[in-house]
C-alpha cells in the first residue's frame, strides 16, 4: 500500500525493559499497534512514553524484550533502521530547517546516491499531500509556514520516506481548535488507506476522540490498554495519576471587588523589533481570574513582561490601585503587589544552579526575616522554605537541594509558593501549568481558584484552551499583538474562541 | 551494587578529583615534556617540591609568593561568580600599588604609623575598584566585552606606572642619575610587621625570613570575602546574576549595578595585592619597565588559583600557596637540573583546563546521582500528599 510496498500489519513490543542508571524507565511493558489503527499512548511526565517510542524509532535500544514487526523479531538500530522498516516519528519541537523549502527539507534525510533530484521529490510530495489533503505546497520555504502548516510537512515528510506507521509526540500541543480538527481529518484519511497511528498526548479529550484503543502508562508500567470506547475521561485520568482526578473546579462566586489593574492604549516592542503589543487596553479586577487565550507569539508574552516591569513600553499607561506604575522597575512592582510566574520556568522564574531555599526568596532575599542586619538570616530563610515546601507538597529531599534536579511540576509550585507568599494584589500565571503533570496542575489550578477567592486579580494567560475555559471568569483573545475581545466565559464557545485565535472579529463569530 | 555506606564514601572520594586528577594529569604531561628536555623526571620533581618546601625559608618564600596571588584570587572568585572574566587583575594590581605607595609616602612621618597603613590599604582598595570599576562600567552599560577591555586597561597601568615611576614619583635621590623607575622608600614604621609563628619550646618559625604579615591579610579577606558571597545580600545578588541574569532582572535585582559592583571588588582585592606588595615586602613601588616588572604575573596566577580552588576564597588559600610553591621551586628545579622555569608556566595553563574540564565532569555525575535519589523509579504520589489534596477536595 505504501510507495515502497511495505506495510506494518501488526506491530508489537513484547516485555520491553529499559534501565538509566539507577532508573527503571520501561519496566516489563508490552505494547501493540495494528494496521489502520489511531492507539493513543497516555501518562504524565517521565512516566515512560517518550523512552518507549524513542526504542520503537531507533534513538534507545531496550535492555530487555523484544520488538515484533508483521509477527517476525526486528531490531530497530537507528532512526535510519525506522524507516527502513515504515516507522516513522514526528517529534514534538519539529526538526525543519527554517531556510529550505519543504521539498529540500525532504531530500536532507534521503541518501543521496549521485545526485539529487528535487523534481522528483517535489512531485511525490505533491501527490502524497493531495493524497492525504495536507494542502503542503513543496516549493516554500518552512520560514513562512504557519506552526500547524510545518507539522503538515513533519507528517508528510515520514509519509513520503514511506512510514506505515507514524508515531506523533503531543501534536496538538501547537495547535489552535480548528487547526486540530484539521490534524484528525488527515489522520483519519491515513488510518483508512492502511497506516497505522501513534498518538502520545496528555489531553484526554483529544485521545477519546481520536483514537480506537488507549493504552496508559504510569511510572514505566502499563496500566491498561483499554477499547476507547469504554474509556471515560475521569477514568483515564484515575489511570495516569493513580488516584481520582478533578476537571470541573467548584467556582464559587466571588465579590468581584472595583478595578484593580488597568491598561490603557499600551504598545511594546516584541524581541524581534516589531510592534508586538499594539494600544492594548484592559482592566483587571479582584477576585476575577481573566484568562487570555491565543496562539503562541501573538502577543501574551509581552503583555505579562509589561505589566511585571520587564519590558519598556512605548505608549500608554499602567496603573494598579489608582496608582501610575507605568515607570515603575520590577522590584518597585513587586512592591507595590504585582506577582508573576512566568511562562519560562527555567530562565526567568528560578535559577537553576541555587538550591531550593535560595530561589524561594529571589525577591525578598534582601528584607526582613530574610535580611537580618545586612546578614542572610539562613535558619530563617530555611524555616520558611521548609514551609513552602509542606503546604505546597513540594517534592524535594531537603531545602538546600538545587532546584534544577526537581521536576517541572515541582519547580512550578516552588515558584506559585513564592508568588503567593507575598500576598500579591494581583497575580499574573503565564503558562502556569505547561509541562507539569496532572498532579501538579490540579494543584496548581487549585490554589489559583483559593487565590482568586482571596480578592487577588488573576491574569491567567494559557495556550491551554481548557485551562482557561475552566479557570477563568472572563476571556480575553489576542491576535498579532492586539486584545480582539474581552468575553465573560459563559457567552463564548470554545470553537468561538479559536475562530478569533485566528484572526476572525469578535463580531463575526 | 555496592553497600550504601561504600557508595557514599566513594561519592566522597570522587568529589575530591577534579584537583587531584588535573594536578595528577598537568604533572604528567609536564613528565613527557621533561623527558623530551632529556632531564630526569623524579629528579625534577623532587627539585621542585624541595625548592617550594624543603627548608624553613623556601616554605617562606613560598608562601610571600602566594599572597599577591591569594589578594588576586579572591577578587577573582568574586568576578567570576558574578560571571564576569576579569582578566585586569595586573592592573588592579598596580592601580592599588601607585595609590597606596602615594599616600604612605605623602603622610608617613605626618600621621600615627597605623593610620597611615590603613589609609594607604583603603586607597589601594579604593583604586583597583575604580580601576576595576571602568571595566565593569563599560560591560554593563556599553556592552563592552570585560575580557578585552580588561586586558588592555592592563597595558594602560604598566604605562601609567611606568610614567609615574620615571618622573612624579621617582625617588628624590635618584633624580638626574641615569635612574631606575621606583619611588622613594616607605619609612621603617609604615613596613607592614614580619610574621613568625611561636612554636613549642620557644622555637619561632620562620623568624629569619621575609614573611610578613600580609599573608594575615589576605586569609582575613578571604573570610570576608566568603561571608559576603554566601551570608548576605550582596553576595546572593552577586552569584545570583552570575548564574542567570534574566531570572534576577525578574527578582527585580539591579544586574549592571552587580556587573560593576562585582568588578570593583574584584578590582579592589588586586588593589590591596598591589599595596600589601609594597608595605609587607619591596618598600617601594619599584619595575624593570617590562609589564609584569612589578606584579610578576600575580594578576594572572590569581585567576589559575582561584579557578583551583573551585572560585571559593577558602579553596583559593591552598590554591594560591600551591602556586607559591611551583613558582618558587621551579627556580631551583632550573638552579639545579636546568630545566626552564617557563615549564611550569606550562603546567599551570594544564592544571587549569584540566581543572575546569574534570569539575563539569564531578558535577554531571553529581546531578545523576541526585536525579536518581529524587525520582525513584517506583514512586508515585506520596499516600500523605494525596490525601491532603482529598481533604482539600472536600
Amino acid at each position: 500500500m505504501t510507495e515502497n510496498g511495505r506495510r506494518i500489519d501488526t506491530l508489537e513490543m513484547r516485555g520491553i525493559v529499559k534501565r538509566f542508571p539507577g532508573v527503571l524507565a520501561v519496566d516489563h511493558l508490552d505494547f501493540d499497534v495494528q494496521a489502520g489503527e489511531i492507539h493513543a499512548l497516555l501518562g504524565e511526565n517521565g512516566a515512560g512514553k517518550s523512552t518507549l517510542m524513542k526504542m520503537l524509532y531507533g534513538l534507545y535500544q531496550p535492555d530487555e524484550g523484544s520488538i515484533l514487526i508483521n509477527g517476525r523479531e526486528t531490531r530497530i538500530r537507528s532512526p535510519q533502521d525506522a524507516i527502513a522498516q515504515g516507522v516513522g516519528m514526528v517529534h514534538q519541537h519539529f526538526m525543519l530547517v527554517p531556510s529550505l523549502t519543504v521539498t529540500e527539507n525532504t531530500a536532507l534525510g534521503i541518501p543521496s546516491k549521485w545526485q539529487l533530484d528535487l523534481k522528483s521529490i517535489a512531485r511525490g510530495l505533491d501527490e502524497l499531500s493531495e493524497k492525504y489533503n495536507l494542502k503542503v505546497n513543496p516549493n516554500l520555504p518552512i520560514w513562512q509556514l504557519s506552526v500547524g502548516e510545518q507539522q503538515r510537512v513533519e507528517i508528510l515528510r515520514a509519509l513520503y520516506k514511506g512510514a506505515a506507521l507514524l508515531i506523533l509526540d503531543e501534536p496538538t500541543a501547537v495547535l489552535t481548535p480548528q487547526e486540530v480538527d484539521d490534524l484528525f481529518r488527515i489522520l483519519h484519511r491515513m488510518t483508512d488507506d492502511g497506516r497505522s497511528i501513534i498518538f502520545i498526548s496528555h489531553k484526554l479529550h483529544e485521545v477519546l476522540s481520536i483514537s480506537q484503543r488507549i493504552t496508559v502508562l504510569r511510572a514505566g508500567r502499563r496500566v491498561d490498554t483499554i477499547p476507547t470506547t469504554a474509556a471515560t475521561k475521569p477514568l483515564l485520568a484515575e489511570m495516569m495519576v493513580g488516584r481520582p482526578v478533578v476537571f470541573e473546579y467548584a467556582r464559587r462566586a466571588t465579590q468581584v471587588s472595583s478595578e484593580r489593574l488597568r491598561l490603557d492604549r499600551v504598545s511594546a516592542l516584541s524581541n524581534r523589533g516589531e510592534l508586538g503589543l499594539k494600544e492594548v487596553s484592559l482592566t483587571l479586577h479582584g477576585g476575577e481570574i481573566t484568562g487570555v487565550a491565543g496562539v503562541s507569539g501573538n502577543g501574551q508574552s509581552e503583555l505579562a513582561q509589561v505589566i511585571a516591569g520587564l519590558r519598556a513600553i512605548k505608549s500608554g499607561t499602567i496603573t494598579l490601585d489608582d496608582t501610575d506604575v507605568t515607570g515603575k522597575s520590577p522590584r518597585q512592582r513587586h512592591e507595590a503587589g504585582i506577582s508573576y510566574i512566568p511562562e519560562e520556568r527555567m530562565l526567568d522564574g528560578a535559577i537553576k544552579e541555587f538550591t531550593v531555599a535560595e530561589n524561594y526568596i529571589l525577591q525578598d532575599h534582601a528584607r526582613p526575616p530574610f535580611n537580618r542586619g545586612g546578614l542572610l538570616n539562613l535558619r530563617a530563610i530555611r524555616e520558611a522554605c521548609e514551609r513552602a515546601v509542606k503546604d505546597y507538597e513540594i517534592k524535594t529531599p531537603t531545602t538546600d537541594t538545587p532546584i534544577k534536579s526537581l521536576s517541572g511540576g515541582n519547580i512550578q509550585k516552588l515558584i506559585l509558593a513564592r508568588e503567593l507568599s507575598r500576598s500579591p494584589r494581583l497575580l499574573i500565571a503565564a503558562q502556569p501549568t505547561r509541562g507539569v503533570d496532572v498532579g501538579a496542575t490540579e494543584y496548581i489550578h487549585r490554589r489559583l481558584l483559593e487565590e482568586r477567592a482571596n480578592g487577588t486579580a488573576i491574569l491567567l494567560i494559557s495556550e491551554d484552551l481548557d485551562e482557561i475555559f475552566a479557570l477563568s471568569d472572563r476571556i480575553a483573545v489576542m491576535y498579532e499583538g492586539r486584545i480582539v475581545g474581552v468575553l465573560p466565559r459563559e457567552s463564548v464557545t470554545l470553537r468561538q474562541v479559536g475562530q478569533m485565535m485566528a484572526g476572525a472579529a469578535m463580531d463575526a463569530v | 551494587m555496592p553497600r550504601p555506606h561504600v557508595r557514599a564514601w566513594f561519592d566522597r572520594l570522587f568529589d575530591l578529583l577534579p584537583p587531584v586528577t588535573s594536578l595528577g594529569a598537568a604533572l604528567a604531561v609536564a613528565s613527557i615534556l621533561l623527558i623530551v628536555m632529556n632531564a630526569n623526571v623524579g629528579e625534577a620533581y623532587l627539585a621542585l617540591a624541595a625548592g617550594a618546601f624543603g627548608t624553613e625559608n623556601a616554605t617562606a618564600e613560598t608562601l610571600v609568593k602566594a599572597i599577591p596571588v591569594l589578594f588576586i584570587a579572591i577578587g577573582i572568585c568574586v568576578a567570576f561568580r558574578a560571571s564576569v572574566i576579569n582578566i585586569g587583575g595586573e592592573g588592579q594590581m598596580i592601580a592599588g600599588a601607585v595609590a597606596g605607595v602615594t599616600i604612605a609616602i605623602a603622610f608617613g612621618g605626618r600621621l600615627p604609623p597605623l593610620l597611615v597603613i590603613v589609609l594607604s590599604l583603603l586607597a589601594g582598595f579604593a583604586a583597583g575598584a575604580v580601576y576595576g570599576g571602568i571595566a565593569g562600567f563599560l560591560k554593563a552599560y556599553f556592552n563592552v566585552n570585560e575580557i578585552l577591555s580588561t586586558i588592555m586597561l592592563n597595558q594602560v597601568a604598566v604605562q601609567m606606572m611606568n610614567f609615574l615611576l620615571n618622573g612624579p614619583l621617582l625617588d628624590p635621590t635618584e633624580v638626574g642619575t641615569n635612574h631606575i623607575p621606583k619611588t622613594a622608600r616607605i619609612l621603617n614604621e609604615l613596613q607592614l610587621p614580619r610574621l613568625t609563628i611561636g612554636w613549642f619550646d620557644g622555637v619561632e618559625v620562620f623568624a629569619r625570613t621575609r614573611l610578613h604579615y600580609g599573608l594575615i591579610l589576605a586569609i582575613l579577606l578571604a573570610v570576608v570575602v566568603y561571608v559576603l558571597l554566601w551570608h548576605t545580600p550582596i553576595g546572593y545578588r552577586i552569584r545570583a546574576v552570575g548564574f542567570n541574569d534574566r531570572a534576577s532582572r525578574y527578582a527585580g535585582i539591579n544586574v549592571r549595578r552587580q556587573v560593576v559592583l562585582a568588578m570593583c571588588l574584584a578590582g579592589g582585592c588586586a588593589g590591596l595585592a598591589g599595596v600589601v606588595q609594597v608595605l609587607g615586602l619591596q618598600y617601594r613601588l619599584q619595575t624593570d619597565g617590562s609589564p609584569a616588572g612589578f606584579t610578576a604575573n600575580a594578576g594572572f596566577n590569581g585567576i589559575v588559583a582561584a579557578l583551583f580552588g573551585g572560585l571559593n576564597p577558602f579553596g583559593a588559600i591552598p590554591a594560591s600557596i600551591f602556586f607559591g610553591g611551583l613558582l618558587v621551586g621551579a627556580q631551583n628545579m632550573q638552579r639545579d637540573i636546568g630545566v626552564p622555569a617557563s615549564l611550569i608556566t606550562a603546567v599551570n595553563g594544564i592544571i587549569v583546563i584540566f581543572a575546569v574540564s574534570s569539575q563539569v565532569f564531578v558535577q554531571r555525575r553529581r546531578q545523576r546521582r541526585r536525579n536518581i535519589e529524587i525520582n525513584p523509579p517506583t514512586t508515585a504520589s506520596s499516600p500523605e500528599a494525596a490525601a491532603a489534596t482529598r481533604k482539600a477536595q472536600a
